[in-house]
């Protein structure tokens, strides 16, 4: 069960590697000025925040194949749960971004920065700052819900534990140590993200 | 003092609408919307010449902020010219008719004016020198070293030189200020736009950010400074402009405007914080 480890790291890490960049690009689109972006960015956080996670790697997994899309298993977790969870992200930095006083892009402004640079140079930086937090906590939860990878044959820790289970009937201790395992993924998760944020949050 | 003039505005004109969503009442009325337009600036001159300090009084709402943040496009207007260095900021003429330019343009343009504001607006995230060297590198493309000089040498202008590594939540009101000045500076722009430099600062603090500003303007800087410091504004100003409901109501020399106010506006002014001379003739 341990080797099913390194999957849920794989899982997790992938899958947060594409919701951050999804997620910032949703979140930029939400407070654009084209009321287009801002429309295709308001559906795509409404649908994937309105239909379950679990629903949305089945369809990735046993629907697309039948328009010609085949993805294999660990792909299409990563893909699941990063398109699920870019639209959480969304709103985190949405928010963060709008939390940035309308001063510092002024005074960016002042000083010769265009727009695009203000938004990336001054703004952003401070708003990933504020994000941090949430973020960690969308990681933790991220690592739990690979879990439910396990449906779409990813042989992660619940898929094995229920291989194990199985072939040797000892229920309780194999689910107990699935669920131990993915405590001692998770709580050291929890330390680093809040050590993170105390750093960060130092001067803001 | 030359007669090159650096900052030109002719009869600006804007105003500001305000969209109120509708109460209960307008909405069983199918009002969409409660508009209310108040005009800001309903026409205004001014000239601001190379190596002058103008300062500009007023009460709240004369326009006078409004005027300041116009002159580099913070905030828009309906018509009229402003020229920086014969330059229009933010905006280009097609056939008579203002036109947005390109925002790389009027950011290129923006380096010629530094603003300093109410509220310092440093970047929190940043150091003292950081926030002095972050747009020299983003935006002059200084390489590090060069910026970091630079920024040191603004730094000192100001006396902030051993606060250096400063975050700005470790800087008292005063000095973020001053930080805020030394980044405006370093930029080497034409004209210094100050917007009530000392108006959120606690009283105690406020001589320290009024003394960097008169020895900046001792050096020969350019500067335009809205403020409520009638004291100050006596002693830096070469040409004290007063506004009042958007317009300008009276320009004059700092003895001028002090001793021989010709408009009722001033004379208020001078009279609410304890300056008061004759009143004027009526």
């Amino acid at each position: 069960m341990l080797a099913a480890a390194p999957i849920v790291i794989q899982l997790a890490l992938g899958a947060m590697a594409l919701a951050l960049v999804l997620g910032l690009l949703v979140a930029l689109a939400r407070i654009s000025k084209s009321r287009i972006l801002r429309g295709i960015a308001l559906v795509y956080v409404e649908v994937m925040r309105g239909t379950p996670l679990l629903v949305q790697l089945v369809y990735i997994f046993f629907v697309l194949p039948a328009i010609g899309v085949n993805i294999d298993p660990v792909p299409a977790g990563i893909l699941g749960l990063g398109l699920n969870y870019a639209a959480y992200l969304s709103e985190v930095f949405r928010s963060a971004i709008l939390s940035v006083e309308a001063g510092q892009t002024e005074a960016a402004l002042s000083l010769g920065y265009t727009p695009g640079k203000a938004l990336w140079k001054v703004v952003l930086p401070q708003s990933f700052i504020v994000s941090l937090g949430p973020i960690g906590n969308y990681f933790i939860a991220m690592v739990k819900d690979t879990a439910l990878t396990s449906v779409i044959a990813v042989t992660e820790i619940l898929k094995t534990a229920n291989i194990i289970n199985a072939q040797t009937f000892e229920t309780t201790q194999v689910y107990t140590a699935a669920a131990l395992l993915y405590l001692l993924i998770s709580l050291p998760l929890s330390r680093i993200v809040s050590a993170l944020e105390k750093r960060a949050r130092i001067h803001v | 003092m030359s007669d090159e003039v650096i900052v030109s505005v002719r009869d600006v004109h804007k105003t500001f609408t305000v969209t109120k969503t509708p109460g209960m009442v307008g909405r069983l009325r199918g009002t969409r919307k409660e508009v209310n337009r108040i005009e800001v600036l309903k026409g205004v001159d001014l000239d601001v010449h190379k190596g002058q300090t103008v300062v500009i009084l007023g009460s709240s709402g004369s326009g006078k902020s409004t005027l300041l943040r116009c002159m580099n496009k913070l905030e828009t207007i309906d018509s009229g010219r402003i020229l920086v260095n014969g330059h229009m900021v933010g905006y280009e003429e097609r056939g008579g008719k203002l036109v947005d330019e390109k925002a790389s343009v009027t950011a290129q343009k923006r380096t010629d004016l530094g603003m300093v504001f109410q509220q310092f607006n440093l970047f929190l995230n940043k150091t003292a020198l950081g926030n002095v060297m972050a747009p020299l590198q983003d935006v002059k493309k200084m390489s590090r070293p060069d910026a970091e000089q630079h920024a040191l040498e603004n730094l000192r202008r100001v006396g902030l030189l051993d606060r250096k590594d400063n975050y700005p939540s470790k800087l008292s009101g005063g000095q973020k200020q001053r930080v805020a000045i030394a980044r405006a500076l370093a930029m080497d722009p034409s004209v210094m736009l100050f917007d009530e430099p000392t108006s959120a600062l606690d009283p105690e603090l406020v001589e320290e950010v009024l003394a960097v500003i008169k020895a900046i303007a001792a050096q020969g800087t350019t500067m335009v400074i809205v403020t409520h410091e009638m004291q100050f504004a006596r002693d830096i100003a070469d040409i004290i402009v007063v506004m009042d409901q958007g317009v300008i109501v009276e320009k004059g020399t700092p003895n001028e405007v002090f001793f021989k106010p010709k408009h009722a506006k001033t004379y208020a002014l001078l009279k609410r914080s304890g300056l008061a001379v004759e009143p004027p003739a009526a």
